[in-house]
């Protein structure tokens, strides 16, 4: 049962995905070109999401006590704005607006075939294992 | 564009709903994909979760009007883009659906300043190569 919804959760996540765009490069430069060609209708993309995401989270998850498949809830701890939460999200940002690609759109771009997704998956992967490394040395 | 923007953006959280439903797993790409890879323990929905991931797309392929993009961008920018995705949400624990997604919908502090911070970069990021370019 949990790993059919897992993979059910999958394919409606990325073709939701492929159905708003997000799985071209193009459109991500679009979305992100403030002041040149800019495509703000990615913005409905998210808000869209908000907006079934929002009212469950904040109304409904509370009064479960257990996910359907059982186990417990895990949800993030942690209410700290630290460095590597900042840094994290700047190096992110810069590497999103560079090649119009984030973890989502690259693995479902998987399906493409398409040489640049792959490499992109790979140099993303050696990515967190520096992370990893970088990590520990960085403090808060 | 706006329908097609909506209707994928309320199947992305549906999406996120249903894994915190069945499972009580936030909908994170990035976070997913290293626990797959790395987690010490088996977490077979992980690989479920990322093999559907794939398969949504390959469906859409064979049975829509859906078409591959063109990846017009150069390798450079795409394996540099790559490698500071990677570090940059391994660090800042998440990307687009994980703070973005489920996390401001969680109401959760970090995540409204992570999306700002990394929404923002990326703007000043394609405006400098405009720049340049």
């Amino acid at each position: 049962m949990s790993w059919v919804a897992a993979f059910t959760a999958g394919v409606i996540f990325s073709m939701g995905l492929v159905i708003s765009g997000m799985t071209d490069p193009a459109n991500i430069r679009g979305f992100l070109d403030i002041l040149g060609n800019w495509r703000p209708h990615l913005a409905l993309v998210m808000g869209a999401a908000l907006a079934v995401t929002f009212p469950f989270f904040q109304w409904v998850l509370p009064r479960l006590k257990r996910p359907l498949a059982g186990g417990d809830f895990h949800l993030p701890l942690t209410k700290l704005i630290d460095k590597p939460l900042i840094i994290g999200a700047l190096l992110f940002g810069a590497g999103w607006g560079l090649s119009g690609l984030c973890p989502g759109p690259a693995i479902a771009g998987i399906a493409y075939l398409e040489p640049k997704v792959l490499g992109f998956i790979v140099t993303m992967i050696i990515g967190f294992k520096v992370a990893d490394f970088v990590r520990p040395v960085m403090g808060r | 564009m706006v329908q097609v923007s909506i209707i994928g953006g309320l199947l992305i959280g549906l999406a996120s709903l249903l894994l915190m439903l069945s499972l009580g797993r936030i909908a994170g790409i990035s976070g997913i994909a290293y626990r797959a890879l790395f987690s010490m323990r088996s977490e077979t929905w992980t690989l479920c979760f990322l093999l559907g991931l794939v398969a949504g797309p390959v469906m859409m392929l064979g049975f829509t009007a859906v078409q591959v993009p063109d990846f017009t961008l150069g390798w450079l920018e795409t394996l540099l883009g790559g490698l500071l995705v990677g570090i940059g949400t391994r660090l800042g624990s998440g990307c687009t659906s994980g703070h973005g997604v489920c996390g401001i919908g969680r109401g959760s502090m970090r995540s409204v300043i992570a999306t700002l911070v990394f929404m923002v970069t990326g703007m000043l990021t394609v405006g400098l190569i405009g720049v340049v370019s």
